[in-house]
Parts: structure tokens; sequence; C-alpha cells
């Protein structure tokens, strides 16, 4: 068993609403995937069908190599699953909490005690393990969220939108977390509007908008998706900008900044003979930016196309 | 290794029990207002109101002793208006993502709603107790056997399970835990009212006394007053008060157990 989840055609509506319009995942084990993208493009309903939360309306879905819907309790035994709204109990302590998950995973009153304690440990919530959850700040509810999917150490761990909300450093806390997780042969799945927690964490990230997967791949591969990199041209006059436009063809204009964006692979040697040819028209150029690739250009340049075009991107 | 982990009912609804019992001492507003009511109500219309009820009804000179006839109802009202707090506590979980995540772990299915089940009829026994050892202060004489009380016993456990599971059912369809206390109103004040707890149903207006004939409290007071006090009631009341605590359970788990899993894999 290779794959941690194989879903293949995944749809699910809420009344007149699709809100997944069948996608297709394969998560390798022991692996970061991230599904990226806006509100509302269907996330935390894919994690809440994965999690056999929700019941799909059409699709196969296999988790830890079992089929969902013929055997969603084994399903359940290998996963854990941490929501985007805190599933901790707010009238217990965080140890408390940890107890409970232990108890449920029938780990006996003895492990259950030294496994919560070494989870409170291990998510620097010892000196709070003893008091009521409800009192905890945002960062250390998630924490111990976090600790409680632990406790039964799963296979697989959906983590939604996990740091949504978080301040800065509690956000690193988190990253830092979820990697060692990886470390110990956990795979996760984790699903972030961030560009920058996708980039940073995953393996593999799936775009996803409007309920389909409108790109697909590592971080490298989706950033060589976009459009590519360009260079920024400012100009002070309406008419250096007439000009310009003349002298550079390729470039995209925005007429009400003046801005003029010239593809460009960001090399010295493109740079250089962008600079030549400024020389020779003598453009009076404002302000010049070089604009490498990022995950920012895929999103946009595969969220932000009509319908059409979004499905030859797949 | 937790892919082996087999579901084990009894251990699963002893945790969730133990979750409700913590809850119920974190936040125990709401299990002292379901003891403190039915105290309330015993020693009110007992004590305050007894008497002119009493004389009102042509008691006192025939041996006609209110206390006696009033508390098997009052005993109705203390599960009836306990059943608010489960309601209340289940709506306010569901509001919570910690359900969300049972729903996600390998547990037998039912035990949160049964754990939530469980600690309700355990608060309703101790209110069950108070009501009947105040009643027994202010001068409640039951006439009655070991095995009519065990028999009592049963009917009112039977009937707090019934109505809880119903109560809960009716909780999980409201939306706000302020929603869930009134929808519960019915059962904890219109079934207590418009029964035979205070009056005998020949002291009713047609229309209400129409109702509190059918509605499922008056044939089970009748079975509690026979059992407890030696009072004659048509034989078939004892098995329509069985039928109904057995058919409100039936109707009450599966509704709950239907909207707890509703649009989810089971």
């Amino acid at each position: 068993m290779s794959a941690a989840i194989d879903v293949r055609g995944l749809r699910k509506s809420y009344g007149e609403k699709l809100v997944l319009d069948g996608i297709d995942l394969n998560v390798a084990e022991g692996t970061i995937f991230s599904l990226l993208g806006p509100n509302g493009a269907g996330k935390t309903t894919a994690v809440q069908i994965l999690s056999t939360l929700v019941a799909a309306d059409a699709g196969e879905i296999r988790v830890a190599g079992h089929d969902l819907h013929q055997s969603p309790e084994a399903v359940r035994a290998a996963i854990g699953v941490t929501g985007q709204f805190s599933a901790v109990d707010g009238l217990m302590t965080g140890r408390e909490n940890l107890i409970l998950m232990a108890d449920l995973h029938h780990l006996g009153k003895q492990e259950a005690r030294r496994r919560a304690d070494e989870l409170l440990e291990q998510f620097d919530l010892a000196d709070a393990g003893k008091k009521l959850a409800s009192t905890y700040s945002g960062g250390m509810k998630r924490r111990l969220d976090l600790a409680m999917t632990l406790v039964g150490r799963p296979q697989i761990i959906f983590l939604d939108e996990p740091t949504t909300g978080l301040d800065p450093r509690s956000r690193h806390r988190m990253w830092t977390l979820i990697r060692e997780l990886v470390a110990g042969g956990v795979t996760v799945l984790l699903t972030t509007q961030y560009l920058e927690e996708a980039d940073q964490l995953a393996d593999r990230i799936a775009v996803l908008d409007h309920g389909r997967l409108v790109a697909q791949g590592t971080a490298e591969e989706l950033k060589r998706l976009a459009p590519g990199g360009h260079i920024r041209l400012r100009f002070t006059s309406p008419e250096e900008f007439t000009l310009a436009g003349q002298v550079l063809p390729t470039a995209v204009p925005n007429p009400e900044a003046l801005v003029l964006q010239v593809p460009n692979d960001g090399s010295v040697h493109a740079l250089r003979d962008l600079l030549a040819r400024i020389d020779d028209a003598s453009l009076e150029v404002d302000e010049l930016t070089v604009h490498t690739p990022d995950l920012d250009d895929v999103f946009f340049a595969v969220t932000g196309q009509p319908r059409s075009e979004e499905v030859t991107a797949r | 290794m937790s892919t082996t982990a087999t579901v084990r009912p009894m251990a699963d609804i002893g945790t969730m029990l133990r979750r409700n019992l913590r809850h119920a001492q974190r936040y125990p507003g709401l299990s002292l207002g379901a003891l403190g009511m039915p105290v309330i109500m015993i020693l009110l219309f007992g004590l305050v109101f007894g008497d002119t009820f009493s004389a009102g009804l042509g008691g006192g000179a025939n041996g006609f002793d209110y206390i006696d006839f009033l508390t098997p109802g009052i005993l109705l009202m203390s599960i009836a208006s306990g059943t608010m707090s489960p309601a209340v506590a289940v709506c306010m979980d569901m509001s919570e993502g910690i359900v969300a995540r049972f729903r996600t772990m390998a547990i037998f299915r039912p035990a949160v709603l049964t754990g939530h089940v469980l600690g309700n009829v355990l608060v309703t026994i101790v209110s069950l107790a108070l009501v009947v050892g105040f009643a027994i202060l202010i001068g409640f004489r039951p006439n009655a056997s070991v095995g009519d009380w065990l028999l009592a016993a049963v009917l009112l456990i039977g009937l707090t399970i019934g109505l809880t599971w119903f109560a809960i059912a009716l909780g999980l369809t409201s939306k706000t835990p302020e929603g869930a206390s009134n929808v519960v109103l019915p059962i904890s004040l219109l079934l207590p009212f418009l029964s035979n707890t205070f009056i005998p149903l020949e002291a009713m207006p047609s229309g209400i006394r129409w109702f509190a004939e059918y509605q499922p409290f008056t044939p089970i007071i009748d079975s509690l007053r026979h059992l407890l006090l030696g009072t004659p009631m048509d034989s078939s009341s004892g098995w329509l008060a069985a039928a109904w605590c057995v058919a409100i359970a039936v109707v009450g788990y599966f509704w709950a157990q239907s909207s707890y899993n509703k649009g989810t894999v089971a």
C-alpha cells in the first residue's frame, strides 16, 4: 500500500450548490499533501468527506487502504482529524481532554495518564495542563487540539486550516510540529489558504477552486505552470507609457497605474537585453522591479481565469 | 496498531458518562435547577396550596390526603423538568467541534448520546429521592411493599430513559441552546400540568380533561398511585403506562440516533 489516500471522482452538492465537482487525489504514504484554495473552494467539505464526517454524493474513496463507504470504522481507526474549529472540550482541563481521548482509544488507565503527560510536555502545555481548556489562548487551543488528535497515534492526519487565525509565532510553532509528525512516518493532508504554508510544508499541492482541482504538483512544478516571471516598469507620464508600449510589444499594459509588465525570466542576460532596449528608445522609467514566479502567480493564474481555461490547466 | 482496535460499547459509554458527570460538576447550574425545582413544587403545593386544593376537592373529612395524591405526580414532574438539561447540553455539544471529533473516531456510535442519557438518569434518580424524602417530611405516607416500590422505580426510571431520549432528539433538532430549552417546554410543563398531577380528571373542564385523559402521564400517575398508595385503578392503566414508556423510549432513541448520524457515513 503506497497511497494513504486515493480519491476518484469525488462529488458533493448541498442542495443546488455544487461544492466538489469530481476531484481526484492521490496522497503517498508519509508525505504532506496540501489542498490550497480560497474560502469557499470546497477544502473543508473535502476534509469532512475524507474523515467520514459527511457522506459524499459520488466517488471512489480509499483511506489507509480501506473503502470509505464499506468500512468507515476501519478508516476512523486509522485517521486523526484537527478541524478548523477547535474540537476541545472547554469544560475540561487540557490533561482531562487528552485522557478522554486516551480512554476512547482504550489505552488503559496507566497508559492514558502517561500518554497525556507526554503530549502535554511535547506540545508545551505542561504548565496549562490543569487549567480548563476554555481559558486557553488560540494557539494553545490549537496545540491541544492537535495533541488530542495524536493520542491514538493515527497513520493519517487531516488538518483543516491548522494555522488560520494564529499569530506568526504560533504559526511557525505549528509548522514545526507538523514537520515532526511526518518525520515520524505519518501522512498529513492539510488544507490552507496560505500559499506560504503550502510552499513551506507540502510535498505536493493541489489547488482547489470552485470545487475543482485546477492544478496539482510539487511547489516547483506549480511554479513552472505560472505564466513566468516579469519585469515591472512604472512610468511617470502617459506619453512615456504609450511610447514604451510600442517599443515593448510583448508587455502587458496597465494604463491606470502607468505600469508595463514585461515577460522575463529574470536572468542577467534577459535583464541586460531589456535595459538595452529601454536605453535605445531613451525611455524615462520611474521604477523597475524584477518579479520571479512564486505560488501567488500560480494561484492567480489557475484560479483567476474563466472556467474553460481552468479545465485545460489541469 | 490502531486499525485493529475493536469497538467497545460499554467502555465508550462509560467514558462519555464520566465526561457528562464532569460537566455537571464544572457547570452545576443546569443540574441544580433540575434538582431544586421539583423540591420547590412539592413544598409549594404540599404545604402552601395543599389545604385549599384538598378542601376544594372535598377532601380532609373522608380521609383524602392531598400530599398522598400529589406526590406521584410531582415525581413525574421531576422527570419532565429534568429533560431540559440534557436537551440543552446535547445542543451545546453539537455546536462545538468536539462532537465532530467524536464522529471521526472509531468509538461506539451511540456512546455520545447514551452518555448524556445515563448522566441525566443519575441526576433524575437523585431528584426523585429528594422529592420522596421531602414529601415524607411533610406527611406523605405511602403504603407499599418492597415489590411495589421496585415496580414504581422501574416505571419511573423507564419513563426517565424514554423522555430523556425524546428530549435529546428535540435538542439535536434545535439550532441554539435557547431553542433547545424552548422546544422541550411542552414536555417539562404541559404534560405534568395538564394531567391528574394536581387535581383528578373529574375536576377538569371537558377539553383539558380529554387531553389529560389520553396523554401518557395520566396512566403512569394512576399506576404510581396504585403501587404506592393502593388506590384502585383500571387494569388497563398499568399496561398503558408501560406501553407509553416503551413507545417514548423507542421513538426518542431512533429519532435521536438518526439526527445524530444525519448526513454522515454511519
